[in-house]
């Protein structure tokens, strides 16, 4: 893993919080040249440190609603491997969201997103579950998203200070 | 509702003859006006708001929750929880080298408003004259008239950075005065004082034997050097009634609680007065005074960082819109001169409100220095600060055709 520059690092809380900021707003705001903040946030996409610009979305405001699951997925390890061969077998379907290894009680967590219940539990019965090395899964639909990425969903209290105050 | 008509006719004979005139003949605040006026504005930015715009960390909020659920909601001590003292001498200790004694040093206060109010009762014989270096925070003068104290500005300039210099302040002393108000990290010029700024004004202080109120409310929002205690300067300690209090640091304005550290003669003397007309400060905002001291830091620092993120932005949009702004060092306010277009504060101030939609402070609200100068807070998003700062710009563009 590489170490990064305290400037890096600044550079990536603030595109965390708004990926949509500009290099030049960036720089005023950390106090260094403009080109100095291009060439950091080059770096970082070249290393795969910025992977992606992409907006969080609250799917849950839109109509056509899809559901997730979380499914604990317990596997036996291939010989020479371990976890990875079967990780991206399962990570490779487009609807598998997100694929972690846990320590604990399973193996893989795995997000799976489909239109319906049964999109969903069909993915589990007829690509999953049939994996050779899968032993066991464990289907849990997500209800109801309150926060994600350190994003809370709720319409929350606005600004509720006075307009002006000493 | 519904008035009795007998009720409106005792209503209408004034009942103002029955007041102080001491009270009676405090101006209203100019702040509050410039409220009145904001108030019903629809769709404005505000940077007029000398308050963080972060909500209290939730750690906080949580402990003060748990300390109800325990049924914590008993009087402590007048001077407040001897846990809270412990913490606020140790913090004072590590961050700012002033050694206080819990014991008998420290008062926590209904905010640092009220350790203001305690410190200048305490302090004032009818008559004697109080030193305020201006463009200063509203309250210091109407209290000092309040308890029959005589304020007499010291003004402070952009040049000079609006730091007060020992030639301004010898200027001022008479035979009566007493007491000097200083408050930096300042509000409203964001200004801050080095060690070497306070040498030459303890050599006054020493030399006229006055008694210094340092309100340090902003003490942790400095950029680039740490801020350095009135209290600290040598032979000052026992001169210096400091003022600070969690509301700027840890984002706790509502919660109003402060606190006053000073040697123990003056110190007995202020808690007889708070035994009196307080008691103690709320239980719950101890607990959560507390516990911002002990595990509240790593947001603290955070918070000030956030602010001086947006301390550059300010400046550097000033700068571009071509408005003098000195660079402010300290709390959460820049102070740009709008000198150059002719209006006076009050009149930029209520154009940019009706005309930009931009809610900033005139800089009389704070004194007469504060004339050709407008207090913007930055204590608000980068988002609302950029499109705040192009209202100002199309504002002045608006102004300059004009002319």
């Amino acid at each position: 893993m590489k170490e990064l520059t305290e400037l890096k690092l600044k550079v990536l809380d603030l595109l965390n919080e708004d990926a949509r900021r500009s290099p030049q707003l960036l720089a005023t705001l950390i106090g260094v040249d403009e080109e100095a903040v291009k060439e950091a946030i080059a770096e970082l996409e070249a290393d795969h440190v910025i992977v992606k610009y992409a907006a969080v979305v609250n799917w849950s405001k839109i109509e056509e609603e899809t559901v997730t699951a979380l499914i604990e997925v317990q596997i036996t390890p291939e010989r020479g491997r371990g976890f990875e061969g079967i990780a991206e077998r399962i990570y490779l379907y487009p609807q598998v969201k997100s694929v972690y290894l846990m320590s604990g009680a399973y193996d893989l967590l795995v997000e799976v997103e489909g239109r319906n219940l049964r999109e969903v539990a069909n993915f589990v019965s007829e690509k999953l579950s049939p994996i050779d090395s899968v032993l066991s899964t464990k289907t849990n639909f997500i209800l109801k998203k309150y926060k994600q990425d350190g994003i809370i969903f709720e319409d929350r209290e606005e600004d509720n200070r006075l307009i002006v105050s000493p | 509702m519904i008035v009795n008509e007998d009720t409106k006719q005792q209503q209408v004979k004034s009942m103002e003859t029955y007041l102080s005139p001491l009270v009676r003949n405090i101006p209203p605040s100019g702040i509050r006006k410039f409220f009145d006026l904001a108030n019903g504005s629809k769709d404005i930015i505000t940077l007029g708001v000398g308050e963080p715009d972060f909500t209290t960390p939730w750690h906080v909020r949580e402990a003060c929750v748990y300390s109800l659920e325990r049924g914590m909601t008993a009087y402590t001590s007048n001077a407040g929880m001897i846990e809270l003292r412990e913490a606020i001498s140790d913090y004072l200790n590590d961050n700012f080298k002033v050694a206080y004694d819990p014991k008998d040093q420290i008062i926590v206060t209904v905010g640092g408003s009220e350790a203001i109010d305690l410190a200048l009762r305490a302090l004032i014989v009818p008559g004697d004259e109080i030193l305020i270096p201006e463009p200063c925070y509203v309250p210091y003068s109407p209290i000092t008239s309040i308890g029959g104290g005589v304020p007499v500005g010291i003004e402070t300039y952009a040049k000079d950075d609006f730091k007060l210099t020992a030639e301004a302040l010898e200027a001022k002393i008479t035979p009566k005065t007493k007491v000097l108000i200083l408050c930096y990290p300042s509000n409203p010029t964001g200004s801050i004082m080095t060690y070497e700024d306070w040498l030459p004004i303890a050599k006054v202080v020493e030399k006229h034997d006055l008694i210094v109120i340092a309100d340090e409310i902003y003490a942790e929002l400095t950029y680039g050097q740490k801020h350095v205690s009135f209290s600290s300067i040598p032979g000052m300690m026992d001169r210096t009634i400091l003022v600070s209090g969690f509301s700027k640091a840890f984002a706790m304005t509502g919660w109003r609680m402060g606190y006053v550290c000073a040697h123990p003669d003056l110190i007995a003397a202020m808690l007889k007065i708070h035994q009196y007309t307080i008691m103690c400060a709320p239980v719950m905002g101890q607990v959560a005074a507390l516990e911002a001291l002990k595990h509240g830091m790593e947001e603290k620092d955070r918070m000030v960082e956030s602010y001086n993120q947006r301390r550059r932005l300010i400046v550097q949009g000033f700068q571009d819109i071509g408005l003098t702004c000195h660079e402010p060092k300290g709390a959460f306010y820049a102070f740009p001169s709008i000198a150059s277009t002719g209006l006076s504060s009050e009149e930029f101030a209520h154009r940019l409100l009706l005309e930009a939609k931009v809610a900033a402070v005139p800089g009389t609200a704070f004194g007469a220095s504060g004339e050709g100068f407008l207090r913007c807070s930055y204590a608000t998003s980068v988002a609302q600060l950029t499109e705040a700062l192009d209202r100002i710009g199309k504002f002045l563009h608006k102004l300059k055709q004009e002319s």
